[in-house]
């Protein structure tokens, strides 16, 4: 099968960067990696991408993830890219009591357009899954978070959630949450939330008036947004050394 | 230590405050006291510099202690080298609320915010080596940190694991009156505002939390502010002077018993007489 160049047209890809779409070369689309997660065991996979001020143009991720009987995948990625337009797509397929954890944060500037997709099949009964995505977007940057949830027929006692939520730093910024569920089972706990709003002015207020300046207030409120997304990594070391990096993303001018 | 004089201000184009003037001296505790509206609220917001609350006219003038870094040979250039009048008073409106922390301003809140996701203890650190870098001090070690903390939590009675969870999340309201407390005393401010931090607190807390205000803020280069509607609380914090605020100005002053006479007999008995 040869892969068709995505537009604006298709439901999936509504959000992304049009312009960037039409001119990139055909390959960029299909090129899927793939994790196999055995049955009974755990696969975990953090990332942390950023980009120098000079870089430009965009890129399309996509990973195809099966998860065995009884496994356990982790996946822990942020993106503080901010060249024109950056996807990360998931697919991950779940069999009978396998479990799926996702956190995702963007942080953008600029003109960046930021996307996380997740596809999450519940195969067979007894998975579960749990995807938390935070968005702190400054300047005229987006990030969008498409999350498609499908319970097969026979998946009962599926539990799976998502929720995003977004924080706007400038007036220019924005977000699009786009949760699908399609469930085919009927004893399923299927929830999804978002929300988009601004940084927490009373709390702002709060910490200044106990003596901490704008900046470094900001910079703890964005903290405890983001921390949500990464809360599950259990090697803490990794999980605070992703949260520096991210925050070093804030420093001085650089938003 | 604090001196009010012809304050006005509004909040949305409202005016609320029509020409108060308060002097409070170092060593002082003094009551405010007042009718519902009267402006209590918004002279603690204004105070702290709170955003939306505008001042139209008037003037606070406020003497911090002096800081580190006037002190050394070579002063260093702080974010706190105001400008000072011969008295040594600098205008507190010309200051960022964080500035204003830092200078030795505490403001009480009558609704104590919660911030999910940071912890009392980072918020506090956090806090206090901001004011101290302010005045050009070196910054408290996390183990100074904690035992510093650890003393004011056991002197407010708070659990010290409470200090371990989120900024007031999940605290019932008398603990974020006592959470307010600690942060007081982890601070220790010179002059402190307290917006109602009555209410909320049954008799053993208020008892607790008044021993705990005069530990920390009775002495000789302190001062405290005291926003209330019952004379309960000065029943364990003794005001030298009680105000009545009425209108957006100060109609009336006296000793502590004025404070009784008002619990007895009402605002408006009170200030027909």
């Amino acid at each position: 099968m040869t892969a068709a160049r995505p537009t604006l047209k298709d439901e999936s890809w509504r959000y992304a960067d049009g312009a960037w779409l039409a001119q990139a070369p055909v390959e960029a689309f299909d090129h899927w990696g793939t994790v196999d997660v055995p049955p009974g065991e755990t696969r975990h996979f953090n990332a942390f991408h950023h980009s120098g001020p000079q870089a430009s143009g965009g890129s399309v991720h996509r990973t195809r993830i099966h998860v065995g009987a009884g496994g356990r995948y982790e996946h822990f990625e942020i993106n503080a890219r901010h060249v024109e337009y950056t996807r990360i797509e998931l697919e991950v397929t779940l069999e009978e009591g396998a479990h799926f954890e996702f956190g995702g944060v963007t942080i953008g500037r600029a003109n960046a357009r930021q996307e996380f997709v997740t596809r999450v099949i519940h195969k067979a009964p007894n998975a579960t899954s749990n995807q938390i995505v935070r968005a702190v977007q400054a300047g005229q940057s987006t990030s969008n978070y498409l999350g498609r949830i499908e319970v097969a027929r026979d998946a009962q006692k599926t539990d799976a959630a998502q929720n995003f939520r977004a924080i706007l730093l400038n007036r220019g910024a924005s977000a699009n949450a786009k949760p699908e569920l399609e469930i085919f089972a009927d004893d399923v706990k299927c929830a999804h939330g978002a929300a988009i709003g601004q940084l927490d002015q009373a709390a702002a207020y709060y910490m200044a008036a106990r003596g901490i300046p704008p900046e470094a207030a900001r910079k703890l409120l964005v903290q405890a947004f983001i921390a949500d997304a990464l809360a599950v990594i259990e090697d803490r070391r990794i999980a605070d050394r992703m949260l520096e990096r991210a925050l070093e993303q804030l420093d001085g001018s650089a938003l | 230590m604090l001196e009010i004089t012809d304050l006005h201000a509004t909040v949305a184009d409202k005016p609320i405050l029509k020409g108060l003037t308060l002097t409070v001296p170092a060593g002082e505790v003094h009551a405010i006291m007042g009718p519902n509206g009267a402006g209590k609220s918004t002279l603690s917001y204004v105070l702290g510099g709170r955003p939306g609350y505008e001042v139209t006219s008037g003037s606070v003038r406020f003497t911090p202690p002096p800081f580190a870094s006037s002190e050394v040979e070579t002063p260093r250039a702080t974010p706190l080298d105001f400008a000072r009048d011969e008295r040594g008073y600098v205008d507190l409106l010309e200051l960022e609320p964080h500035e204003r922390a830092a200078a030795g301003l505490f403001i009480g809140f009558q609704y104590p915010v919660e911030i999910p996701g940071v912890s009392n203890v980072q918020f506090l650190r956090e806090a206090l080596n901001a004011q101290r870098k302010a005045r050009g001090e070196e910054p408290l070690s996390g183990g100074e940190f904690l035992k510093l903390a650890k003393e004011k939590a056991a002197l407010l009675k708070l659990n010290m694991d409470m200090l371990k969870r989120p900024v007031n999340v999940g605290f019932s309201g008398g603990e974020k009156k006592r959470a307010e407390m600690v942060q007081m005393g982890i601070l220790d401010p010179k002059f402190a505002v307290l917006d109602e931090t009555d209410s909320g607190l049954d008799i053993d807390a208020l008892k607790v939390v008044g021993k705990g205000i005069n530990a920390i803020m009775r002495a000789p280069d302190k001062a405290v502010l005291l926003i209330t509607h019952y004379q309960r609380l000065l029943d364990y914090v003794k005001p030298d002077r009680v105000h009545v605020l009425a209108d957006g100005r100060i109609v009336q002053s006296g000793g502590p018993d004025l404070a009784l006479r008002l619990e007895n007999e009402g605002y408006d008995a009170v200030m027909a007489a």
